[in-house]
């Protein structure tokens, strides 16, 4: 079995529908009768609605209704939710303000829903969602966080200074004694730029009502359906969760993007009981860039105590994070409990103090992109620790060596307790595959040329598997972040696997069919995997925060051990054995000692026909269920390294080289994981050289398209070079760590290490434009001229 | 997008009469700029006379010591000819760099020099090359045709018929691009016909495709990169944006314009 089993790069099963263009996607389905949505959007990044006047649109061909925010308070639908609760330094709670789905009052960036148009089609609903009239009165934009915090305009009343919280962690005291004692210390100021996430599939909803029943169904690109629905109906008060069925079919990526409850959805599914019609709404890409969640934005002042040596004494950090104009599903935990904890990075830090303001602008939310948070904390220590090495003029890998944490488990000063890792190993696998002893014969060789060559590190490591939903409660979270599983073997042996993680790009309908073939010895066609609707699959907490594998997998092992362990019981009777002798090896149960034995599939059938046992002694059927919930994160970690050549004429940065050793623990897929690492890789190098949202001053959105919001191309990346090491997990079965998100948190450090050692230090923010570069170059010129 | 009429005329006359009739109507070619800009309700024609269906639009000739390129010719069709290579090689590569192989597929040459988009790359080459735009009525010469932003000589009703451009003794063109569009953020084109020396510029002005005379002067000199040596291009009237500062675009024509002129004496 072991060319579908864990560990083989097993073909993905899913690619035949997609590549032939068979997917179902949101957009892909129709309902009878079905009507379109179209929103009426704020072209304003602050203003009062003084009024709305709706009657040209209702008179407009085809118009079935024009709702507001005043439809929604009427019907008692509630405000979008934050689903984690931060408290401030004095213990009180964040200050967050309403987020009615259609605006009440006010709008609060440009893209802020005021008002959906319901028509026969979607030309229809458009042109009259141009023909609502809305009277508003502008009110100053605050795009900037610094502005934001002088309380100048007030976005939101609850918060006066536009400071959702100011919270912290670690030891304040110890870290202030560390600086006290310290020999050098290096200071940086960092920014990380705001991204768009643009998954491939923009976000769409199908909200569809049965009066018949009193119940509701919405298809949705959702990351994780089960939330959805309970949001919508415990918070949201759509409908009971018995009465709201939520399916998210194919979902073409979401990064993150896909996780949170928006205004659309909620509005689809709301109006599709008001119109007595199917709702659909699909966003055009402009709408995408309006008003998709964005991810990081962060303003960060950052310092590093350090000894006579270069040990690495202690850490403070001060960063103020961008929520946007409201708090977003997950927003106020990514640059706080998912950012500060991995503020220690592969390092030994005695002591560490970090503080977070977060801050309302009048710009879309920010929330959770690929790597939520930890890309953020990694480049802050990335960056601090190799200027540091710079400063004090020390090899940036010996001086990373000598910091490294050696013994496990390590418990940091910011919560995280690491369960294993070997942080050396994967750096001098790093150094040896990258070749950079042969880097100053490169670096020679492209000055002759005349050009500028680079070598940035990148050690960074990573939370996934989120996570011990004991931990994550005393935290703030709302939810507990388990997952489960149910395996269901049919009669002839084939076996359904309902899971509540949700695919939408990873590949679980293969990889997790290869732990079913890996355990059950059977080959992974005859395996399907179930995901992605609430009325098939029980509960599930959905895909993020690479925890698929780690949680979601170890949910379906616990439940592959159940369903071996039934198997036994049947075999036992079927072969009139005792269930302590039976061994279940290679797909059979044996009769150790015996020659008898009967396929996986033969016992299946001897459960479901239940004539050799009594339904007293034995329940029949074969189908277990599981909810695992993991007792620690995983840590994947790993050295990338990234090797620049600057042209100084035109400030082009090309990558060179990318070398990536990463520890995942065991891999059940490599070319998979491998795929997720390029992916990854490429989204890193898109946020360092390449992507970067902005705002005017007045807050109208400059990178509204792909005319001027740069994504990477296959061109602007290297072939690269992945290797891994591997310590397995020790907190879950399956000894896996998660790999989703190692790429986009490794890459930014490593690609900007790599230009400011080009540029002779030259400090340089991402994104490095060729302008951003060329002028960095020439504030450098005089330094390099003289050496 | 709004909700148009569609016409296809077979013959230019008929194409003219059409825009006549239907007032705000617009000529579709390959309708790489004009269909994005209806279905992002920027543009609301009333009607769209399409010239896919008129004969003899489409085509490149050599008429004397001119390459002649009818309007309706896509840009995959100039970057690949054989009389487009050996006549003006630079022009061919030029068009091999426009967008990406879907827009270079249905894009066309009569629509990018109408449309006059100030990023646009042909516009640098009519230019450079003293190029001659035929429409129905008259004969416009290149220097006369880019007007602005957008903006081009042809009257209401004009149709684009071909363009006419002498053969040179050398020519290259060099495209920094923009990193998100991948239009021109600056684009060089340089042209040598005896002692008379062109180099137009895309991407950069603010008020559209120019000639860098600064730069003509210094090769006149000598048709050499190094000539350009220390010939700074002034940034006032230069475009600024989120890409690139005036001064980053003026630098930025120095740097190419020497690529381009190296590239076109290895011609
Ligand atoms: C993704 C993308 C990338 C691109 N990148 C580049 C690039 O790098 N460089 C570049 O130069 N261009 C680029 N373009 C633009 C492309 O070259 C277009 O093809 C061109 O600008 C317009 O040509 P068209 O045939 O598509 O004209 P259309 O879009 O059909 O028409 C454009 C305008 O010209 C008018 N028109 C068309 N033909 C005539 C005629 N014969 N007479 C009078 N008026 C006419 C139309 O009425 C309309 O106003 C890009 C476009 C896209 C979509």
């Amino acid at each position: 079995m072991a060319s579908t089993g864990i560990g083989a790069p097993v073909r993905r099963k899913e690619d035949f529908r997609f590549i032939t263009g068979k997917g179902q996607y949101t957009d892909d389905i129709n309902r009878p009768g079905q009507t379109y949505a179209a929103f009426v959007r704020s072209p304003h990044a602050h203003a009062a609605i003084k009024r709305i006047d709706a009657s040209e649109a209702l008179a407009s061909p085809g118009v079935l209704a024009v709702l507001t925010g005043a439809d929604l308070e009427a019907d008692k639908i509630g405000g979008l939710i934050c689903g984690w609760m931060i408290h401030n330094k004095d213990g009180s709670p964040m200050k967050a303000g309403a987020h009615p789905a259609l605006a009440v009052g006010k709008v609060r960036y440009v893209g802020d829903h005021v008002a959906v148009v319901i028509a026969e089609t979607q030309a229809q609903a458009r042109d009259a969602a141009e023909k609502v009239a809305v009277d508003y009165e502008p009110l100053p934009a605050v795009v900037d966080m610094n502005e934001a915090l002088t309380g100048k305009t007030v976005i939101h009343d609850v918060a006066p200074d536009n400071r959702v919280y100011d919270w912290h962690l670690g030891d304040k005291a110890a870290t202030d004694a560390a600086f006290a004692k310290a020999k050098h210390v290096t200071r940086l100021d960092l920014v990380n730029n705001r991204l768009a996430p643009n998954p491939m599939e923009p976000r769409a909803a199908i909200g569809d009502y049965d009066a018949g029943n009193d119940a509701f169904t919405l298809y949705t690109t959702s990351q994780n359906p089960h939330v959805a629905r309970l949001v919508l109906s415990a918070f949201i008060g759509i409908a009971p969760e018995h009465k709201l069925r939520v399916i998210a079919p194919d979902v073409g990526g979401g990064f993150g993007s896909k996780i949170f409850i928006y205004a659309e959805e909620t509005v689809c599914v709301w109006a599709a009981k008001r119109v007595g019609r199917p709702v659909k709404w699909t966003s055009d890409r402009t709408e995408a860039f309006l008003a998709d969640a964005h991810g990081r934005d962060h303003l960060t002042h950052a310092e590093l105590a350090l000894d006579e040596r270069g040990k690495i004494l202690g850490l403070r950090v001060h960063t103020k994070a961008n929520l946007g104009a409201y708090l977003s599903t997950f927003s106020s935990s990514v640059p706080t409990y998912l950012y500060a904890p991995l503020l220690s990075g592969q390092y030994d830090i005695p002591a560490i103090y970090c503080e977070v303001e977060g801050v309302y602008t009048t710009t879309a939310p920010v929330d959770a992109y690929r790597g939520a948070g930890r890309p953020e904390a990694t480049f802050v220590v990335e960056r601090l620790v190799e200027v540091a090495a710079r400063e004090l003029g020390q090899d940036p890998a010996a001086f990373r060596k000598k910091n490294f944490i050696r013994k496990f488990p390590h418990q940091t000063p910011v919560i995280m307790a690491y369960d294993t890792g070997d942080y050396t190993a994967s750096l001098e696998k790093a150094l040896e595959m990258a070749d950079v002893k042969g880097f100053a014969k490169r670096r020679r060789e492209s000055a002759r040329n005349g050009k500028l060559r680079g070598l940035g590190y990148s050690a960074y490591i990573e939370a996934c598997g989120i996570a011990p939903s004991q931990a994550v409660g005393s935290l703030g979270a709302g939810v507990g972040l388990w997952e489960s599983a149910e395996v269901r073997v049919n009669p002839v042996g084939t076996v359904e696997v309902l899971t509540g993680s949700h695919s939408h790009g990873q590949g679980h309908e293969t990889t997790f069919a290869q732990l079913v073939s890996d355990r059950l010895g059977i080959p992974i066609d005859q395996v399907a995997i179930v995901h992605g609707d609430t009325d098939k699959v029980q509960f599930g907490m959905g895909t993020y925060g690479s925890r698929s594998g780690a949680v979601g997998m170890s949910a379906i092992s616990k439940a592959l051990d159940k369903v071996i362990a039934k198997g036994k019981k049947v075999a036992a009777y079927a072969m009139e054995a005792s269930e302590g002798d039976i061994e279940f090896k290679d797909g059979r149960f044996g009769v150790s000692g015996t020659d008898k034995s009967l396929g996986f599939g033969e016992v299946a059938l001897q459960a479901y026909i239940a004539h050799k046992f009594s339904g007293q002694e034995l329940e029949p059927g074969l189908k277990e269920g599981a909810f695992y919930d993991p007792t620690n994160f995983t840590f994947p970690s790993g050295v990338h390294i990234c090797e620049v050549e600057i042209d100084p004429d035109t400030g082009v940065t090309t990558i060179e080289k990318w070398t990536a050793v990463d520890d995942f623990g065991h891999v059940i897929n490599p070319m998979i994981v491998e795929g997720q690492v390029h992916g990854g890789i490429a989204q890193g190098v898109g946020q360092a050289l390449l992507e970067g949202v902005r705002y005017d001053a007045s807050g109208q959105l400059v990178t509204a398209s792909y005319m001027d919001y740069c994504m990477p191309r296959a061109k602007d990346l290297p072939s690269f070079q992945v290797g891994t090491t591997v310590t397995p997990c020790p907190s879950n079965p399956l000894g896996i760590k998660g790999c989703g998100e190692a790429g986009a948190i490794a890459a930014p450090p490593a690609v900007i290490n790599a230009i400011t050692d080009a540029l002779g230090h030259e400090d340089i923010a991402m994104p490095a434009t060729p302008q951003a570069v060329w002028q960095a170059v020439q504030r450098r010129l005089p330094a390099i001229a003289a050496e | 997008m709004y909700a148009f009429s569609y016409h296809q005329p077979k013959t230019v006359r008929q194409a003219a009469s059409l825009l006549a009739k239907n007032e705000d109507g617009k000529i579709l070619a390959g309708g790489q700029t004009l269909l994005p800009t209806m279905k992002q309700r920027l543009a609301a024609p009333p009607a769209l006379i399409d010239l896919g269906k008129v004969e003899g639009l489409s085509g490149i000739e050599l008429k004397g010591r001119s390459l002649v390129i009818g309007a309706t010719t896509k840009h995959v069709q100039v970057a690949t000819s054989e009389i487009v290579k050996q006549a003006i090689p630079g022009l061919a590569e030029m068009a091999g760099m426009i967008g990406d192989p879907a827009v270079r597929n249905r894009g066309t040459i009569g629509g990018s020099v109408a449309n006059n988009d100030p990023a646009a790359d042909y516009p640098a080459a009519c230019l450079a090359l003293g190029a001659t735009i035929i429409t129905n009525t008259r004969k416009i010469p290149a220097e006369q045709f880019f007007t602005g932003l957008f903006e081009t000589a042809l009257e209401p009703g004009e149709v684009i018929v071909k363009i006419s451009f002498p053969i040179v003794s050398k020519a290259a063109y060099a495209k920094f691009r923009n990193p998100a569009s991948r239009y021109a953020m600056v684009g060089v084109f340089v042209a040598k016909r005896g002692s008379d020396i062109r180099v137009a510029v895309t991407g950069a002005g603010s008020n559209g495709v120019f000639r860098a005379t600064a730069l003509e002067e210094a090769l006149k000199k000598r048709f050499s990169p190094k000539s350009l040596e220390g010939v700074s291009v002034s940034a006032d009237g230069l475009n600024g944006d989120i890409h690139a500062s005036p001064e980053y675009r003026a630098h930025l024509i120095g740097v190419m314009a020497k690529r381009a002129v190296t590239a076109a004496i290895g011609k």
